[in-house]
């Protein structure tokens, strides 16, 4: 007998007194947490995403080749990494080298790389939390966690919703998703939470409304 | 489990050690107390706690029910989307997969995410002595790894140490490892923490091989989750090309659908903020990004037999937040080594004797190393009733019975040590059933109440010693009853 039938035979014989009609789940919880306009959705998600020390900036469509140009001088990047899809007008005002998201670039090559700019699949606000599926704006999953700088550019009030079951509805879990709550932290020493240890440093991220 | 804590001593001998060391003491008590107010906030944002809380307990509790349907499914769903699956019965062959999936690569070594799995089947110890060495990358796992330490947290194992300590075992013990700590590092946690990030990026950018746990496995979708707050976790998931996962199985919930719980209530749980700062999910492989070999190893080491206990079996519900460690008032005390395994505070106190048995003599005195406040109970986010487990574990250890250990169900005797408090308890037995004999032992109690010690003799000593004897009344109460019928005559 190998171990998956020693194992599976092991829990029928310990689940011998579990009858086969079980009550189905309540699920009574709620959906979201209080009744917001779609402008108090996207408050709240930028207030939650700076209180865990994300630097939030709000444009129009029309500022945003502009703002992204000032983030990457501000923080004196020469070297940006860009995902395949990204629209190409986001980075147009930008004079900096663009490094191209390749299976081939290995991780060190990334590790030189000063910043990356990516969009979002979806952006929860009741949590502060940006997901990304890894599609064409936005890349391989590594891309925005070995370079120091990540600018993340969420489509609002669009790819906003309130809250994580409202977020898990949107995503797709065949594709490799990652969740980021602001930059990386810790609370591993003396339990009290310190930013910045092996993720991006520096998280900006912008909120592009309509023009 | 692994053969760390073999012959450890009982938890009250290992105790004493810990609550007689006021570092330890200051460092647990600062730590707890930070994270409780946090946690008591971070809960109170979300109206919908108790429904939450109740949801959570219900998918857990159904998922165990029928978990030979979801392991099936899982293996399934995980196959379909190009991992390999792998079934292990116990520790030993954990480690003998694990082994030989790493030596499969020719890799050396390997970088690890921070498991309570691996740790449980002593995996580290195992590739080491296969000349693998696997590097932990979670700060907290790191500070135990270089101290040569053991973990006394689930979620922060080196919270038994201040900021001065972790700067101490930085400056001596990093040029072993890689990268040495710079010259004149402080104290000051940012500062530890940038030691951290420049020691282990150079492992993390040639790493071949990652290792890791997930805190969920989604068996609808085959998807594995890891929370986590450093970003070492997606480190090791998407730079290495060959992932290995060694997951318990009952991390398992049914749906994608299910984990919309779970996020909410973990994080808040654990480090009580509103989202932890990175989550993972990932479906088996995903071509060009991530790792191109996946590997699942289902872990059973002990699950089953705490799945064929209709009273214990609630403690695998766990999704290992820690809250229960961090409101312990025991836990306060004592530290997590004493507990003797990788599961410290009131989860490991009824977990591991069930995991390995109540045979030996730190797993027998675990059920015991509680006050049975119930505070774990109420911050347990799938509402695991400690207390009553601990109650039915003692039971179990004073007078054996009928478990399930490896498969098979056999009879455990009544542990030693526990002879006093059954005669004790035989006694009172026999008193209550005979109101004669009661009456007159109370009468005689009540007559020589000035002449009773302030312990107990004998085999009652221990008891006593750590207790205040009850005062015995100046009369029985059923005499005081037929003197004045319940008061109504006027008492006196």
């Amino acid at each position: 007998m190998n171990s998956r039938e020693r194992i599976l035979g092991r829990v029928r014989r310990a689940l011998a007194d579990v009858p086969a009609d079980e009550t189905p789940l309540s699920r009574d919880y709620l959906r979201e947490h209080g009744r917001r306009s779609a402008a108090q959705t996207v408050d709240l998600l930028a207030e939650n995403l700076a209180d865990y020390r994300a630097l939030v900036h709000r444009c129009t469509d029309g500022e945003l080749a502009d703002l992204i140009m000032r983030l990457l001088a501000e923080r004196g990047s020469r070297t940006v990494l860009v995902p395949p899809g990204l629209p190409p007008y986001w980075l147009k005002a930008s004079d900096v080298t663009q490094v191209h998201d390749r299976a081939a670039s290995t991780a060190h090559e990334l590790d030189r790389v000063d910043s990356v700019v990516t969009g979002c699949a979806v952006a929860i606000a009741e949590t502060g939390t940006l997901v990304l599926d890894g599609s064409p704006d936005q890349g391989r999953r590594r891309i925005t966690l070995v370079p120091d700088h990540h600018i993340c550019v969420v489509r609002v009030p669009g790819q906003v919703v309130s809250s994580v079951p409202q977020g898990l509805e949107r995503l797709d879990p065949a594709r490799p998703l990652t969740w980021i709550s602001g930059p990386s932290a810790t609370s591993d020493i003396e339990l009290d939470r310190v930013e910045g240890v092996h993720g991006p440093r520096t998280l900006e991220v912008i909120l592009v409304g309509e023009d | 489990m692994s053969g760390t804590y073999l012959g450890m001593p009982a938890f009250p001998e290992a105790a004493r050690e810990a609550v007689g060391n006021a570092t330890l003491r200051g460092n647990l008590r600062h730590a707890t107390h930070t994270i409780r107010a946090k946690r008591a906030k971070a809960v109170s944002e979300v109206s919908d706690w108790a429904e939450l809380r109740e949801a959570g307990k219900r998918i857990k509790d159904h998922t165990l029910r029928h978990l030979d349907r979801y392991l099936v499914q899982l293996e399934e769903s995980v196959t379909a989307a190009g991992g390999v699956v792998h079934w292990a019965a116990d520790a030993d062959e954990a480690n003998e997969i694990v082994t030989r999936l790493v030596k499969m690569t020719g890799e050396p070594e390997a970088v690890k995410v921070k498991s309570m799995a691996t740790q449980e089947i002593g995996l580290n110890e195992a590739l080491e002595a296969e000349g693998i060495r696997a590097y932990e990358t979670d700060l907290a796992e790191l500070i135990v790894q270089l101290g040569k330490d053991r973990p006394s947290h689930i979620l922060v194992p080196a919270i038994h140490r201040n900021r001065g300590e972790i700067r101490d075992i930085f400056t001596r013990e990093m040029s072993e490892w890689g990268r040495p700590a710079p010259e004149g590092l402080t104290d000051t946690p940012a500062e530890l923490a940038e030691t951290a990030r420049l020691h282990l990026r150079e492992k993390f950018l040639r790493a071949r091989v990652g290792i890791s746990g997930a805190n969920f496995m989604v068996a609808e979708t085959g998807t594995l989750v890891v929370v986590e707050s450093e970003g070492n976790g997606r480190m090791c998931l998407t730079l290495p090309e060959t992932l290995i996962s060694v997951v318990g199985i009952e991390k398992i919930v049914p749906t994608w659908q299910d984990l919309e719980v779970f996020l909410q209530t973990l994080p808040r749980s654990s480090t009580a903020e509103r989202m932890n700062p990175y989550t993972s999910t990932w479906t088996g492989t995903t071509d060009e990004d991530g790792p191109q070999n996946f590997h699942l190893v289902l872990l059973d080491n002990g699950r089953t037999d705490t799945l064929a206990d209709e009273v214990g079996r609630q403690a695998l519900r766990c999704i290992r937040c820690s809250a229960c460690l961090n409101v312990c008032p025991v836990y306060e005390r004592a530290g997590g080594h004493a507990y003797g395994s990788v599961y410290p505070g009131p989860i490991g106190a009824i977990l591991s004797p069930q995991l390995r048995g109540t045979g030996s003599e730190i797993d027998a005195s675990l059920p015991y190393a509680s006050s049975l406040c119930g505070a774990c109970y109420e911050v347990c986010p799938v509402a695991i009733d400690i207390p009553e487990v601990l109650v039915h574990l003692r039971e179990r250890v004073v007078q054996g019975g009928e478990v399930t250990r490896a498969g098979n169900k056999v009879v455990l005797r009544p542990a030693k040590g526990h002879a006093a408090e059954r005669a004790a308890m035989r006694a009172a037995r026999w008193a209550f059933l005979h109101p004669g004999a009661l009456r007159t032992g109370q009468r005689a109690a009540s007559r020589t109440r000035r002449f009773h010690p302030r312990t107990l003799p004998g085999p009652g000593r221990a008891w006593s010693g750590t207790r205040e004897l009850p005062p015995v009344p100046a009369e029985p109460f059923r005499d005081w009853w037929q003197r004045t019928r319940g008061g109504k005559d006027g008492d006196r």
